[in-house]
């Protein structure tokens, strides 16, 4: 196998507890001895119950925090800060209120100091490309929440990262607008050749969007399964969604979680 | 190590967005600039249209308009004829015609134009003056909270020491000059603008930071494209503050010591018991002060521009 776009080698992240004092420990270890490793191209999701130290996981592999035992590694080499091969999106869209649409697009490329030509460039046409060119010079505020989150995905990819690391990016959108926005990533990863690590609580969405879902544990969180998924078509989710094979992912997702309460409580 | 990095690393406070959340942590000002909802469909539909002057405009209807004229009307009349009506004695206080041309008399016999320039301009540099020390010294602090832990007890007590008892310190030292007038101003305007400021800094959503560092931008880079726009709307809370407070600190000054500015023909004004005189000099002070906060107005709505659409014809916005 070829170098790993994206790869953690047991990896263990422990935070300091706020709470000690109350009998807790006062070290809470958020994922231990994590090992995944995610091709060139590949789109790799990771589901497990909340607080299991899935955004611990992004956070480590966009280099804006460091493992306390274990590596990361992007193309091979280990991630001791952030880099311009990963980028990543949120389920908070983080627009600055006081850009315009453009000027947010260009941020990271402003930041790394692009000609002003060049990133401008870049930004109208990703702008066009997510069908936002009438807002370039709107607001965020003026935006509705799924444009938001175009505008958002359009910054992330102006950075043209190699890996993108995607937390809950879909997860404050209504139904429809997410289902959109799922075909606007899937399509864009497939033509880009992006390898991604998506992150997310639809067990719909990380089926339909992936080559691979792995599932965590409750904390400490662990891998503890993974799961190819063989259906056609990742650049067409929507399709994905009906196909014959769905329903049995799903129903083997959901009893690995032990989220038949969890789905009542919520 | 776990304990040592969990300040940097605990979990993002979920926050609605950048600007709203610095506004509704800058103490006392939070309600003044709080966002108003904005219609999202409305807003979509036309994108950067609709200026704030046309959205004021179009608040106020006909009767409205109607309705404020009529109370200005009774006010002015009021104060014409009611202490006559109810018999309060002119030294108490004069008919508004009586102070009218109590200020016609200050204009042609006691230099009012010279005063009023002079208060203006004290309180013009004060403000200034007191806007940067409290706005640098606020982002200072804002970007070294070591700096802050060690010097938040001296900042508190002389917040809370009552800024005018400074004004006859300062006269002590600077003499009967307009020095000590900008100085009391300065002190004044400078805790408001530094509390805002360094309160907006504090509170910049970290994921705004973390999205900043994720692109490697440097330190540098993150204060000016994300702390420092972020603090506006708070800075400007603090400006509009500022600039009332400015007239507070000079009038306080020129009552201290001197024989320049409203305030000190004032003091005049009572030692002659010159009541009309008074209420010219009380009227000018309160015009200084409308024109100081209206120039903060005008500036934050070109500076804030891309903020939802905000009201600014309530008076409960102003502190």
């Amino acid at each position: 196998m070829a170098t790993p776009r994206l790869e953690f080698r047991a990896v263990t992240k422990r935070f300091g507890n706020r709470n000690v004092g109350n009998g807790q420990d006062p070290v809470i270890t958020a994922v231990e001895e994590v090992s995944l490793a995610l091709a060139d191209g590949e789109v790799v999701s990771l589901i497990g119950p909340s607080g299991c130290g899935k955004s611990t996981l992004l956070n480590l592999g966009s280099g804006l925090d460091r493992p306390n035992e274990g590596t990361v590694l992007v193309d091979g080499e280990q991630v001791d800060g952030p880099n311009s091969h990963v980028a990543f999106m949120l389920q908070k869209d983080l627009l600055l209120p006081w850009r315009t649409i453009r000027d947010n697009v260009e941020l990271g490329q402003e930041i790394q100091g692009v000609a002003k030509e060049n990133r401008r460039a870049v930004a109208l046409r990703l702008i066009d490309k997510y069908h936002l060119s009438e807002f370039a010079n709107a607001y965020p505020h003026q935006l509705s929440g799924g444009m938001r989150q175009r505008a958002a995905l359009a910054r992330t990819m102006a950075m043209d990262p190699d890996v993108l690391l995607l937390d809950e990016p879909f997860s404050a959108l209504d139904a429809q607008t997410k289902m959109v926005l799922q075909t606007d990533l899937a399509r864009t990863l497939k033509d880009e050749g992006k390898t991604a690590f998506l992150i997310t609580h639809d067990l719909v969405e990380a089926v339909a969007l992936s080559d691979r879902v792995l599932v965590m544990s409750a904390r400490p969180g662990r891998i503890i399964e993974e799961i190819a998924v063989e259906m056609p078509g990742r650049e067409k989710p929507i399709a994905r969604r009906s196909h014959a094979k769905m329903a049995d992912y799903i129903a083997k997702l959901m009893s690995l979680l032990h989220i038949g309460d969890d789905l009542e409580a919520a | 190590m776990g304990a040592r990095e969990s300040g940097t690393l605990a979990p993002a406070v979920p926050r609605p967005d950048a600007a709203r959340s610095c506004a509704a942590a800058t103490c006392c000002a939070a309600a003044t600039i709080e966002p108003a909802p904005v219609p999202i469909g409305a807003a979509a539909a036309a994108p950067g249209t609709a200026g704030a002057m046309g959205r004021m405009r179009g608040r106020f209807n006909r009767k409205e308009t109607w309705l404020s004229a009529i109370v200005l009307v009774l006010f002015i009349a009021g104060w014409e004829w009611g202490p006559v009506l109810l018999g309060i004695a002119p030294y108490n206080i004069p008919r508004l015609s009586l102070v009218i041309s109590e200020g016609v008399h200050l204009y042609h016999n006691s230099e009012l134009l010279l005063h009023t320039g002079i208060t203006c301009f004290e309180v013009l540099v004060g403000f200034v003056l007191g806007c940067l020390l409290g706005a640098v010294i606020g982002y200072l602090l804002g970007m070294s909270p070591t700096t802050e832990i060690i010097a938040s007890p001296y900042i508190l007590a002389l917040q809370i020491a009552p800024k005018v008892a400074f004004a006859p310190l300062f006269i002590l030292w600077f003499g009967y000059n307009i020095t000590p007038k900008i100085l009391v101003a300065v002190l004044i305007v400078f805790f408001p603008i530094l509390i805002n400021v360094l309160t907006s800094v504090r509170t910049v959503d970290p994921a705004l930071i973390n999205l900043a560092r994720s692109f490697k931008a440097s330190r540098w880079q993150i204060f000016w494209k994300i702390e420092f726009p972020a603090s506006m709307p708070s800075l400007f809370s603090g400006l509009r503050i500022g600039s009332t407070l400015a007239v507070i600190g000079v009038t306080v000054g020129e009552f201290v010591g001197g024989n320049t500015g409203l305030g000190y023909l004032l003091v005049q004004g009572e030692g002659q018991g010159n009541t009309g005189a008074v209420f010219a000099a009380i009227i000018l002070l309160t015009l200084i002060g409308i024109i100081a906060y209206s120039l903060v107005i005008l500036a934050e709505r070109r500076v804030l521009r891309y903020m939802p659409q905000r009201d600014f014809g309530d008076v409960a916005m102003r502190v």
